[in-house]
């Protein structure tokens, strides 16, 4: 459905230094520097995936997604959507995506949000019976009732945002692209939001492609991450494969009758320490969590444990300081 | 086509919302309407020889002038395209199925309508009751009103045309002020707005008459007035035609030419 092969962009940006005198000199004279946003990216995404798409920041997650979305002209690679070329056919091609831009806003300032959607429904030609069935899906679940028919500059960022999302989906695309949509939203937005990217990938197909820092969304959305820093692809694959390989690291944390001798378990290191409670860090490849609780056990009159896996940030961490991005 | 409708529809609304921008826009338009005819008045008192436009042809001109200033002033501007492009958020508009040189012009054309009817309609019915010789006389014949209203018409499509281009501009320039100031002072002076163009030294008139600017403003209200006789007016609203067709493709080429090559950048 999605092909990208060997795709290279780079941009040319004008360079000076601070302070006036630099000021002055580029009246004349101009420095540009080449940088190198991507540099032969390729990757497949098949019908119905929903991908993550993940990197520090400025490696090149928008510019991807701005190729994908038929904006930006590569310098050279290929890149085939649905049979399209983004950026050759954009005019055929967009009606078949729907693209949100977090930082970006499609929504007339001045006028309530329903107007914007009822243009949005010209624009895209959506037939009348159609639009008014997928608008009162994403009303409600998108929770949008109360906000439709405010004017845009009086909503909140997180108010604003669902509104985005909602208006991308007007035209039922095929394909969904997101960049960092869950910007700025609370708790209770960003769970409605992922809710509905689920919903709508498994309802009806939609492949979602979803650039975001909190992995909390990628966790709970995607099963394939696409890892790409200072413009490569450095990992491709299923996410449960990535914490199988650095998610090694296991926390336990014991609760136990009062006990002052301090507690020593061959293997395991020992991050606090009191009377009543320990804080433990194993490697789950050198030793198995069940033998430690053993061992506790045998040691003292545990009261409660808790075991966390090693959260998905520090193995995004992890995996940024692995490649040196 | 649906799509331009709405866009004019959605603007008009939004236009409309605008009362206290319209209440002091009308007191402004009948202020300067004064000062110029006084100002024509007492150059017209002392004029050695007889000016080649009459002075009751003049305040026809001046009242029209004020009426309809949305519809020729070059300045009147929507800084929200602007701010599309130097903000970046042009990325969604270029994610449209639609032209966008089509949907810029409707954005346009809707809000300069959507601010003439809250305007011309107050100045217009005023000017109507002005006493004489100040007042704002009907038009001649019936045929010269029609003219007239096709000619305006006309003019404004030629207006936001060649406004365009402003837009086109920023692309290059990501800063609307240069050309703001060039074109609207160029379009504003050879347009006849600063002085009717029939007042020129002659060989100033003969580049007005070249530039298409003119037909926007100048043309419509001495065909109104009658100054511009009914056969001149048929062969100036074919001229209109030709300017218009010219600039709206000349125009959508370059759109697409800097289109090609914008780069949006960040986030």
């Amino acid at each position: 459905m999605i092909h990208l092969e060997g795709i290279t962009k780079a941009y040319k940006i004008a360079k000076r230094s601070t302070g006036l005198r630099q000021a002055a000199k580029a009246l004349f004279y101009r420095e540009h520097t080449i940088v190198d946003a991507l540099m032969n990216i390729s990757f497949s995404i098949n019908q119905g995936e929903i991908v993550g798409y993940i990197g520090p920041n400025g490696a090149g997650k928008s510019t991807t997604i701005k190729i994908m979305s038929g904006i930006l002209v590569p310098d050279t690679g290929k890149c085939t959507i649905m049979g399209y070329i983004p950026w050759k056919e954009r005019t055929q091609y967009v009606k078949n995506i729907g693209v949100v831009f977090g930082q970006r806003s499609q929504l007339w300032w001045d006028v309530p949000v329903m107007d914007s959607f009822e243009l949005l429904k010209d624009i895209y030609k959506v037939p009348q019976q159609e639009y008014k069935s997928t608008i009162d899906l994403l009303i409600e679940t998108l929770e949008l009732q109360e906000i439709v028919s405010t004017p845009v500059r009086q909503l909140s960022l997180g108010q604003r945002m669902r509104c985005e999302i909602a208006a991308s989906l007007i035209h039922n695309p095929q394909i969904l692209f997101l960049d960092e949509p869950t910007i700025g939203l609370d708790a209770v937005s960003k769970i409605a939001v992922r809710q509905f990217i689920k919903t709508i990938n498994k309802e009806k197909g939609v492949t979602v492609i979803l650039t975001t820092h909190d992995m909390n969304d990628i966790e709970a959305l995607a099963e394939r991450v696409i890892l790409i820093g200072k413009g490569s692809v450095l990992y491709d694959g299923y996410l449960e494969e990535l914490r199988q390989r650095f998610g090694t690291h296991k926390t336990i944390t014991a609760d136990y009758g009062k006990n002052a001798n301090p507690i020593h378990i061959p293997g395991a290191s020992t991050l606090s320490w009191t009377p009543e409670r320990v804080v433990l860090s194993i490697d789950t490849d050198q030793l198995k969590t069940s033998d430690v609780i053993t061992q506790l056990s045998n040691q003292v009159e545990l009261i409660d444990v808790a075991i966390e896996a090693q959260p998905i940030e520090d193995i995004i961490v992890q995996l940024y300081k692995e490649y040196q991005i | 086509m649906k799509v331009y409708i709405s866009v004019l529809k959605l603007r008009l609304s939004m236009g409309m919302q605008y009362r206290a921008a319209a209440l002091a826009g009308v007191a402004t338009q009948f202020f300067w309407g004064f000062i110029s005819i006084m100002v024509f008045e007492a150059f017209y008192q002392h004029a050695v020889q007889t000016p080649p436009i009459s002075l009751k042809e003049l305040i026809q001109y001046i009242w029209l002038q004020q009426a309809f200033l949305v519809f020729v002033m070059m300045w009147f501007r929507d800084n929200e395209l602007f701010d599309l492009i130097t903000s970046g958020n042009i990325a969604y508009e270029l994610c449209r199925p639609s032209g966008l040189y089509g949907f810029w012009y409707a954005k346009l054309l809707a809000q300069r309508l959507s601010s003439a009817f809250l305007r011309c309609f107050p100045i217009l019915i005023v000017a109507c009751l002005l006493p004489k010789p100040y007042n704002l006389e009907p038009p001649t014949s019936i045929t010269s009103f029609l003219l007239f209203l096709s000619a305006l018409l006309l003019g404004l499509l030629l207006l936001v045309a060649i406004s365009m281009f402003l837009y086109i501009s920023v692309f290059i320039t990501l800063s609307p002020m240069g050309s703001l100031l060039v074109f609207g002072v160029l379009s504003e002076f050879f347009a006849g707005l600063v002085i009717p163009v029939p007042l020129m030294p002659v060989w100033l008139q003969k580049i007005a008459y070249v530039l298409p600017f003119r037909w926007t403003a100048d043309f419509p209200f001495r065909v109104y007035s009658g100054h511009i006789p009914v056969h001149d007016a048929i062969i100036g609203i074919l001229i209109q035609l030709t300017y218009l067709t010219v600039l709206v493709l000349l125009g959508r080429t370059t759109l697409n030419g800097v289109l090609k090559k914008v780069v949006v950048q960040g986030g």
